[in-house]
């Protein structure tokens, strides 16, 4: 945050408009690059964290799978943080080795 | 967070030949360049560009050529104020109607310039990529740079345009709509192996962008990941100048927008040139305050 961004926020005023554009170009891009529907993105989303449920606990609140590009590559980044490993998992894994 | 990748564009090498870098070599000792000015976007520059750099190479001793692909809504004559002596276009060259040096109009006042409109919009044919090639092969041997003017656009125009050309500039402005279609035209160059490619960034209002209300030029650069060529301030002679029929760098001209595509001409003969940053231009008290203002806090 800028000195600028505070005497905008204080004074109730809307921040610069820079920014926002870069962010939303960033959005768009990456979506542009990768040709995935944001419909498609959300369903895959949904996949990946039904996945990943089976193995771990997930915090939901703060997990995201989102799209990110720089240097004109695009990535699908997932960012999941984990409360605990299921004990199912672990279960599963034992009676594998035994 | 994503590592940084290798770029797929690298820094432009003055003149694409095998000349090591240490020889010192005039644009003239190697092959001709020929360079597509795109931006996808419509209104952005890219005629205005065209005729500018034109001049400019031009009056620094280039032999160039430009080349107006845009048969449909062609501008570039009347940019250059030769809309009245073009009489044949590259269609009639092709079709052997008349020769090409019947058809490539020279420049009054800077010899070194001739500009060949790629056809008319009464054409009965439309010409396919394979005729710009043959155009492209048949002006080269004339001269040093030829400059190809796209049409804005991503379709058959663009396509056809880019199909002579083996490195390109991209005009862009600092909007995202502009932006956004960069990113598709840079996206179908690098499929089409033309490099380099770099990037010129247009109409900078200098104030709005110490203010943040206009995207930066690294915001640009980063996002576009292409080398910047050349930036040119938002500049109310280019009006006056193409009501005249006279581009900016015609006879010396010293608007900060002629400087900014004389320069442009000078980087692309490989000569370094620095790029003046915007928000620094005026230094007044006015200037330290928005910098103040710009101090981040937290």
């Amino acid at each position: 945050m800028t000195l600028r961004d505070l005497i905008d926020r204080l004074l109730g005023r809307q921040q610069a408009s820079g920014p926002t554009a870069k962010h939303r170009l960033q959005l768009v891009l990456a979506h542009d690059r990768s040709d995935l529907n944001p419909e498609l993105l959300q369903r895959m989303r949904k996949e990946i964290l039904e996945v990943v449920s089976k193995y771990v606990e997930l915090d939901l609140e703060g997990g995201d799978v989102s799209l990110e590009t720089e240097e004109r590559t695009t990535a699908l980044v997932a960012n999941l943080p984990i409360r605990r490993v299921k004990d199912t998992a672990l279960q599963t894994l034992a009676s594998g080795e035994s | 967070m994503l590592r940084p990748r290798p770029r797929r564009c690298n820094f432009p090498t003055p003149i694409p030949s095998a000349v090591p870098a240490d020889v010192p070599v005039s644009v003239t000792a190697s092959a001709p360049r020929t360079i597509l000015i795109c931006s996808g976007k419509g209104g952005v520059g890219k005629t205005t560009l065209t005729a500018n750099l034109g001049i400019a190479l031009a009056s620094q001793g280039v032999r160039t050529a430009v080349l107006d692909a845009d048969f449909g809504l062609r501008n570039l004559d009347l940019l250059l104020g030769l809309e009245n002596r073009i009489v044949f276009t590259a269609q009639e060259v092709l079709a052997g109607s008349c020769r090409l040096e019947q058809a490539m109009v020279k420049h009054k006042q800077e010899p070194n310039l001739a500009l060949l409109p790629a056809g008319n919009p009464r054409m009965l044919e439309w010409l396919k990529p394979e005729d710009m090639q043959k155009i492209v092969e048949l002006i080269k041997p004339h001269f040093d740079v030829v400059l190809i003017d796209a049409p804005a656009g991503i379709e058959d125009g663009f396509k056809n345009a880019a199909a002579a050309a083996s490195e390109a500039i991209v005009v862009t402005t600092p909007e995202v709509s502009a932006v956004r279609d960069a990113d598709r035209v840079i996206g179908l160059l690098n499929v089409r192996n033309i490099e380099p490619i770099q990037l010129v960034l247009n109409r900078v209002r200098p104030k709005m962008m110490v203010n943040q209300e206009m995207l930066g030029v690294s915001d640009v650069t980063d996002i576009l990941a292409l080398p910047l060529l050349g930036l040119v301030l938002e500049d109310e002679q280019v009006i006056v100048s193409t009501n005249r029929g006279e581009p900016l760098t015609l006879n010396g001209g010293k608007s900060p927008a002629a400087v900014a595509y004389r320069n442009i001409a000078r980087r692309l003969q490989g000569e370094t040139i620095p790029l003046p940053d915007p928000t620094q231009l005026n230094r007044g008290l006015r200037a330290k305050v928005r910098q103040l203002l710009q101090t981040k806090i937290f």
